[in-house]
């Protein structure tokens, strides 16, 4: 009669044990949705709400302008075209400039016939 | 499985068999499609079917600027659909996000030869020296297959195009988008009927948007749409020009006490496809595949777990965009096996009748050409088994989204980030 008793308390104690390791076990996915709102406090109270779907409706670059987007697509085609060489510092604006502050012009390719 | 082949490709985006299983396309990022065609079987190794070559290569889609919008149309293939074969020239649709198009793929074999007002090469004869009439005649040729558009089906989708399907009337088909289902006939370019609207009058109030769209197999009538909620509508077309109104809703009932954040989100369905026998369908969400009896809309009738072990890792998969991914899912020919992809280039596939289910993997280190695919395990508990792999140790930049199996045959298609793998069953 203790015997079962005794039996009767363990399968009690068990259940009990049995539902907090449920309660631990059968939520990762709150656990999961734990460490994200504690990463990202201002996350919306709308889960997979309007913000979402209205981002992926939204789907595609946006471009300025068509000049914009055929620049863009012009960068990528042309991925070898020369940059221009960077400039030296242009001295504007800040004083008048004089000669030994100017760029050097660069000599012509043409010699002149004169000189032939 | 044995005898692999792999093409190497922009960003594979959609593949499929066509109805005999002859032929198999592929869409990609650039907005190319590449038909593959196998080869008959050779008399010396009868136990091994043909080997699938490239047999047209065309593009199909270029990029686009909405100049309403400002926005960039990408010539990314959403989707690609055969249609029936009717005579010699195979007929395919094709579609980005914007517009859908049919593309004929003929073959010439044979030229005319032997003109009288012609050389060889084109140029026109000197009349003077033309003194004797003969008729030409047809000589064969090198193969050669062209690929012409013969229908552009453009200007009907506001949002972007997720899905088409062919009906089995072969006369019409219809295409998805976000919020749109519209259905057109196949010779007719400049109109289309819209047969679903879920835009709500007010945006704010959007809560679901359209993830899929098949037509049923046989029925004409009948066809089916997913949504971001996990619910799947039935629709009849006999009963009233506009389908918003479902003759049946799929949904399986949620414990409210498991919900959380992410339970919509993994929720969502990214494919639905309809069982060759059209009794069954099968969806596919983040972490499972399910088939439902088309007869009982309380709940499927089969789940299976992909991989559950990604529960446990929701979080970061929500910030590296992944919790995103658009799986497909596919079913063999007589619907015994279904086949959907998942990440590290594993793909997975479930029978149906003896309750197994396998996990492989497609790359190129760890099969060679005519091996047997080993099956893979992903070790969830603590300790890590000798060739398995841990979760923590999984790529998830390299994913499966689109798979196919050959209509009759065990022969199936799987497409990792850019290259298509062909494995055939070992036939002993």
């Amino acid at each position: 009669m203790s015997g079962e008793n005794e039996e009767t308390q363990t399968a009690e104690e068990t259940s009990v044990d049995e539902k907090e390791i449920q309660d631990k076990v059968i939520s990762p996915e709150k656990a999961e949705e734990a460490k994200l709102k504690a990463r990202y406090p201002n996350l919306g109270n709308k889960p997979g709400g309007s913000d979402l779907l209205r981002k992926r409706l939204q789907k595609g670059q946006k471009y300025f302008d068509s000049g914009d987007y055929n620049m863009a697509k012009a960068k990528i085609k042309n991925k070898q075209l020369p940059t221009a060489a960077p400039e030296k510092t242009e001295i504007t604006g800040d004083h008048i400039p004089t000669p030994q502050d100017l760029p050097q012009r660069k000599p012509s390719l043409v010699a002149s016939k004169l000189a032939g | 499985m044995i005898a692999k082949f792999s093409h190497a490709a922009d960003i594979i985006s959609t593949v499929e068999f066509n109805h005999s299983g002859e032929l198999l396309a592929t869409g990609d990022k650039g907005g190319r499609v590449v038909i593959f065609q196998q080869e008959p079987e050779s008399k010396s190794q009868p136990q091994c079917r043909g080997e699938y070559n490239v047999y047209s290569t065309f593009q199909s889609h270029e990029p686009e600027f909405d100049y309403l919008k400002s926005l960039e149309i990408e010539e990314k293939i959403n989707k690609i659909r055969w249609l029936p074969q009717k005579n010699a020239a195979q007929f395919l649709l094709s579609t980005n996000d914007k517009t859908i198009k049919l593309w004929k793929i003929s073959e010439r074999d044979k030229r005319p030869e032997g003109y009288n007002l012609k050389e060889e090469d084109g140029r026109y004869r000197d009349f003077n020296t033309v003194t004797t009439l003969r008729v030409p005649v047809f000589r064969p040729m090198d193969l050669m297959v062209e690929a012409s558009p013969r229908r552009v089906f453009a200007n009907a989708h506001t949002y972007h195009i997720n899905s088409i399907s062919v009906n089995s009337d072969c006369e019409t088909y219809l295409s998805a988008d976000d919020l749109r289902i519209n259905l057109w006939n196949l010779e007719i370019t400049d109109r289309s009927f819209n047969i679903v609207d879920i835009k709500p009058a007010n945006m704010e109030e959007l809560t679901e948007v359209i993830t899929a769209a098949e037509f049923h197999p046989n029925q004409c009538n009948t066809f089916v749409y997913s949504s971001s909620k996990g619910t799947i509508r039935l629709c009849d077309m006999r009963a009233s020009a506009l389908c918003d109104k479902h003759a049946k809703m799929f949904e399986e009932p949620e414990d409210p006490n498991n919900r959380s954040f992410f339970s919509e989100i993994i929720s969502s369905i990214s494919d639905v496809k309809f069982s060759h026998s059209g009794r069954y369908m099968m969806t596919r969400d983040y972490l499972s595949v399910k088939i439902w009896d088309l007869n009982m809309e309380s709940r499927p009738v089969e789940t299976y777990q992909v991989h559950e072990y990604l529960r446990s890792k929701l979080c970061s998969l929500y910030e590296n965009d992944c919790i995103f991914d658009k799986f497909e899912c596919c079913w063999n020919g007589n619907d015994s096996v279904v086949m959907t992809g998942s990440y590290n280039n594993f793909f997975r596939m479930f029978d149906r009748g003896y309750r197994q289910d396998v996990t492989l993997e497609a790359s190129r280190e760890n099969s060679k050409p005519r091996s047997v695919l080993k099956p893979r395990k992903v070790s969830t508990g603590g300790k890590r088994k000798k060739d398995e792999i841990s979760v923590d140790s999984l790529d998830f930049n390299k994913k499966i989204l689109h798979t196919a199996w050959h209509p009759l045959d065990n022969i199936i298609a799987v497409a990792t980030t850019n290259n298509l793998y062909i494995f055939q069953e070992k036939l002993n």
